[in-house]
């Protein structure tokens, strides 16, 4: 609760600061101020039980532990993210202001589809997330990478938007409560009702579009590449967890009674989007787009917590959100600052900019899964919670073999790091890296580390 | 002191673990090289002491037990019993063994090289003292990540690319063996901790010897350990990656590869695969025995006509290995006395040889049999080490392969005629390949090659004769190694029955 009136609040303050502020770097002081704001106020919520608003809902919100504690994990992902790449925001364009005031938006849709109790509000928090993001999308303006990128976006978006509403409608027409609480709908006994079972699978084919999961992946690649490189940072990340928080949240409390009807669904997109994902990775030249593959790759596995649906998935979701988020926040602060994205861009780093090649080392580490990474701890729990489900184990068999050619995109550039001789052009000019930046990610790189050493620091939290 | 805030096998994990860490900041090539040196025989020194107190009585300084992940049942457990304590010992001895013959090689990058070489050593250690599964999961990684690291970074032309191939496969086999262990896990009674919290199951060794398995169940899990652990042996047809990866890797990685890593694939089977699979186990036997035996005779028959030194090492390391694993499988007391023997012993002799032909491609600049000659005019001191570090690994009596050998033998007879006889073979063409060797490389005339080559020095001597010596102890007094580990063996075939 806390966490979506600051936002919309901060968001409105940014927004307002272009007319205010004239320098250009405030704003992303500002910014961090407000991520800052919201971790404190979420942490009171989350430690306290207690929101600073006694607003009524009519329980269209439901907050607890584990929806508070997934969004701590988003704004601390957000306010490293604002910490890391703030600088680069800044180069993105002229209204500084604006771009940070988009996110705050963002991160108010996260928190509203994180909390949401009604499918109203689950469509409205996915919109608040996706409306600023089809802006910044295509904020280079002068770019016309970055402007095929945004209205392809837009398209595609809408269309799946419309899906989206059109699941709803189904459903609550479908519903013989007549209701849009997603934990009162009336699913029958035998067979779901057919209304319901068409609306069921219209609500999964828009989600999975907005996490990605193949067969409704297209856009992925494209609207990532063309993307300015900041912004592809916080879409594949951050809203990308959110969006599957929604997800699973869903059809968790809506559907989870009858989920062996619609497993065989989840089972085919889950083995889908890791094939799709992790084939087409390998192929990939440029760093970026290897990245906008495997993110889709990562959504496979974190596909099987909605596979899985028990007490380990959704402790995995949270985990494996944190853990993805880090690492793939980090790698892209430093690609931002290269001066080459294909993989030969990297040749040479461990000699010319050891801090950022070992960081970058444990972001890699973490994406494929090795132990002591927070990468390993959160795909350990998502395996532990598919093989506990108990059906279709080959399903499990077949992710960790994904994993496993996973490595081989995520090896390739740590083998250009440190064992390729560095080209003419350094890999990343002097002046770009100040010791601070150097230093946040190392602290990054350290929270991976503690993080999969001590899961419990954050699991814990869970069943506050 | 020991026992109350130390015990063996954490003094084992932690000294390689921090000095590889204190490695990394180390600038001058002389310094590291010293440091890791002095650390290796560190590490030796605690093995050894803790060789003595092997008594059931001393189990306060041999097991320790720290909470870690405990909300899924999981600790942080580690112990020496007496397959974990042999092969502890090989690990710290190896090291010191590496790190002297290597002395002279010149490293770049020492600090890093030394450091990885230190963390790799940990990691096999946490492998040989875990005891809690998924403990052991975080070390059979962590010991691969090390390797890979220096193999990419210091080995041959073609490092990057084989060294890959090797990681993916090793990588590939390990997380199938973590479903492996989810899967026993989720079957596991609960546990109840030392401060009364409980969990739901547990990842302890003993709770995985006790989980509820069906026949059905153990059948296919099997399958999920074994390929991890054939896969590291190498066990046929899973071994192509090592003899490229033993021919591109640096020489004193590719000696901490087969004279030790190597093991932890059977030391996987003893610990983790027989006992907690029984009667899987018994339904495989012979699948796994005929996969060993064609690797046994096909290896040795590629040695016999490779012309590459060190791919000649890497094919008779294979038809070794192959006949341990084979002998863990007959599943008596002599054969699995004879394989926990032969563990240690394959080690240090693979590690004699390595030392032997990396001195000599150090000295000649080429691995080609077909090119050199006539080593044994110029290198007399080398030749007769080499004699009897390659009479130890063909089994010649008095030298210690003979015991190990000979007692898998007459387990593999007992368990059947004819595949112990096909695997008899192998002594046979390993006599043919290896003397063929020594003839070819040490004897006959010298060349334009050799005509150069130069004595081997010092360090590298006392070591070589350090190893003949170890090799003429433990083929003539093999009976304390063999009641280091009769406990082990025992337990190991009580809880397979």
């Amino acid at each position: 609760m806390n966490a979506i009136v600051f936002s919309a609040v901060w968001g409105i303050l940014m927004m307002f600061s272009g007319v205010f502020v004239k320098s250009k770097a405030t704003p992303k002081y500002l910014a961090i101020a407000g991520i800052i704001l919201l971790l404190v106020v979420n942490g009171m919520e989350l430690y306290t039980g207690q929101a600073l608003f006694n607003i009524d809902t009519k329980d269209m919100l439901r907050v607890n532990s584990f929806n508070l504690t997934f969004l701590e994990v988003v704004f601390g992902a957000t306010a490293l993210f604002f910490m890391l790449s703030g600088r680069d925001v800044e180069k993105v364009g002229e209204h500084v202001g604006e771009y940070f005031a988009l996110m705050f938006f963002v991160l108010c849709g996260v928190a509203l589809s994180a909390t949401y109790n009604t499918l109203l509000l689950l469509f409205i928090g996915i919109e608040i997330i996706s409306i600023p993001l089809y802006i910044l999308t295509g904020s280079d303006k002068r770019n016309l990478k970055s402007n095929e990128a945004g209205l392809k976006y837009f398209l595609m978006g809408s269309f799946s938007t419309g899906i989206l509403l059109m699941g709803i409608a189904f459903i609550y027409g479908g519903n013989s409560n007549a209701s849009f609480y997603i934990n009162n709908i009336q699913l029958g006994l035998g067979a779901m009702p057919v209304m319901i079972s068409i609306g069921l699978v219209f609500l999964l084919i828009a989600l999975s579009f907005k996490v990605s999961a193949a067969p409704f992946h297209f856009w992925t690649p494209d609207v990532y590449d063309g993307a300015p490189t900041v912004f592809t940072s916080f879409m594949s990340t951050i809203v990308k967890v959110a969006s599957f928080f929604a997800f699973i949240r869903l059809f968790e409390n809506a559907f989870g009674q009858v989920q062996p009807q619609w497993q065989k669904l989840i089972v085919f997109i889950t083995l889908a989007t890791l094939l799709i994902g992790n084939i087409t990775a390998v192929f990939q030249q440029s760093v970026k787009r290897m990245l906008a593959y495997s993110s889709i790759a990562q959504a496979g596995f974190m596909l099987l917590a909605l596979f899985a649906l028990n007490d380990r998935a959704k402790e995995g979701l949270v985990l494996y959100s944190a853990a993805y988020s880090l690492a793939t926040i980090g790698i892209f602060a430093i690609l931002i600052k290269m001066n080459d994205l294909t993989i030969d861009g990297f040749n040479g780093m461990g000699k010319t900019q050891p801090v950022l090649a070992a960081t970058a080392t444990v972001f890699l580490l973490s994406l494929t899964g090795i132990p002591l990474t927070a990468g390993f701890q959160s795909k350990f729990l998502m395996l532990m919670a598919a093989v506990e489900n108990g059906h279709q184990f080959w399903l499990v068999i077949a992710a960790v073999l994904f994993a496993a050619i996973s490595a081989y995109y995520y090896f390739r550039v740590l083998q250009a790091i440190w064992f390729k001789e560095a080209g003419e052009t350094p890999v990343i000019e002097a002046g770009e890296i100040r010791s601070s930046f150097k230093l946040l990610l190392v602290i990054t790189a350290v929270l991976i580390i503690v993080l999969g050493i001590y899961p419990e620091l954050l699991l814990g939290w869970l069943y506050h | 002191m020991l026992g109350t805030y130390f015990t063996f096998p954490e003094l084992l994990l932690w000294l390689p673990l921090v000095a590889g860490i204190i490695c990394f900041f180390i600038r001058k090539e002389n310094a590291v090289k010293n440091v890791a040196l002095l650390a290796s025989l560190l590490t030796l020194a605690v093995s050894v002491i803790s060789l003595c107190y092997a008594d059931p009585k001393y189990s306060s300084y041999n097991n320790v037990n720290y909470y870690w992940m405990k909300y899924l049942g999981n600790s942080f457990y580690v112990g020496l019993d007496g397959t974990g304590r042999i092969l502890t010992f090989l690990n710290a001895l190896a090291f010191p063994i590496i790190f002297i013959a290597t002395y002279k090689n010149n490293v770049k990058n020492a600090s890093s090289f030394f450091a990885l070489m230190l963390l790799s050593q940990a990691g096999m250690m946490g492998v040989f003292v875990a005891m809690d599964a998924l403990l052991f999961y975080f070390f059979w990684e962590l010991a691969l990540v090390p390797v890979y690291f220096l193999c990419s970074k210091w080995g041959g032309e073609k490092r990057i690319q084989t060294t890959f191939k090797f990681f993916v496969y090793t990588f590939a086999g390990s997380l199938l063996m973590l479903i492996g262990i989810i899967y026993v896990y989720l079957h596991t009674p609960e546990r109840v901790f030392e401060d009364g919290t409980r969990s739901l199951h547990s990842f302890a060794l003993s709770s995985f010897y006790n989980a509820h398995l069906s026949a059905a169940d153990q059948n296919w899990c099997f399958w999920l350990f074994f390929l991890a652990f054939a896969i590291k042996m190498p066990v046929f047809p899973f071994h192509t990656w090592q003899p490229d990866t033993y021919d591109q890797s640096p020489a004193p990685v590719t000696m901490v590869l087969s004279g030790v890593m190597v093991k932890m694939g059977l030391f996987g089977v003893i610990r983790w695969l027989i006992p907690v699979f029984p009667v899987a186990t018994v339904n495989f036997t012979h699948i796994v025995m005929i996969l060993s035996i064609i690797g046994i005779t096909y290896a040795s028959c590629i040695a016999l006509v490779q012309d590459n030194l060190k791919k000649l090492v890497a094919y008779s390391s294979i038809a070794h290995i192959g006949l341990m694993c084979a002998a863990i499988f007959a599943m008596n007391e002599v054969s699995v006395q004879g394989v926990l023997l032969q563990m240690f012993n394959h080690g240090i002799n693979i590690i004699g040889l390595w030392i032997v032909v990396d001195q000599l491609e150090k000295r000649t600049g080429t691995k080609q049999i077909s090119q050199l000659g006539g080593v044994a005019h110029k290198a007399p001191v080398l030749t007769i080490l080499l004699v009897i570090i390659a009479l130890a690994n063909i089994a010649l009596p008095l030298t210690n392969a003979f015991i190990g050998e000979f007692l898998m033998f007459s387990g593999l007879f007992h368990y059947n005629n004819w595949y112990a006889a096909i695997a008899g073979l192998s002594i046979i063409l390993a006599a043919a390949y290896t003397l063929n060797m020594i003839q070819k490389v040490f004897y006959g005339d010298t060349n334009a090659v050799t005509a150069a080559m130069k004595e081997i020095s010092l360090n590298e001597k006392m070591v070589l004769s350090f190893v003949a010596v170890l090799i003429f102890v433990v083929g003539i007094f093999p009976q304390t190694l063999i009641t280091l580990t009769k406990s082990a063996v025992d337990y190991l075939l009580l809880s397979a029955k």
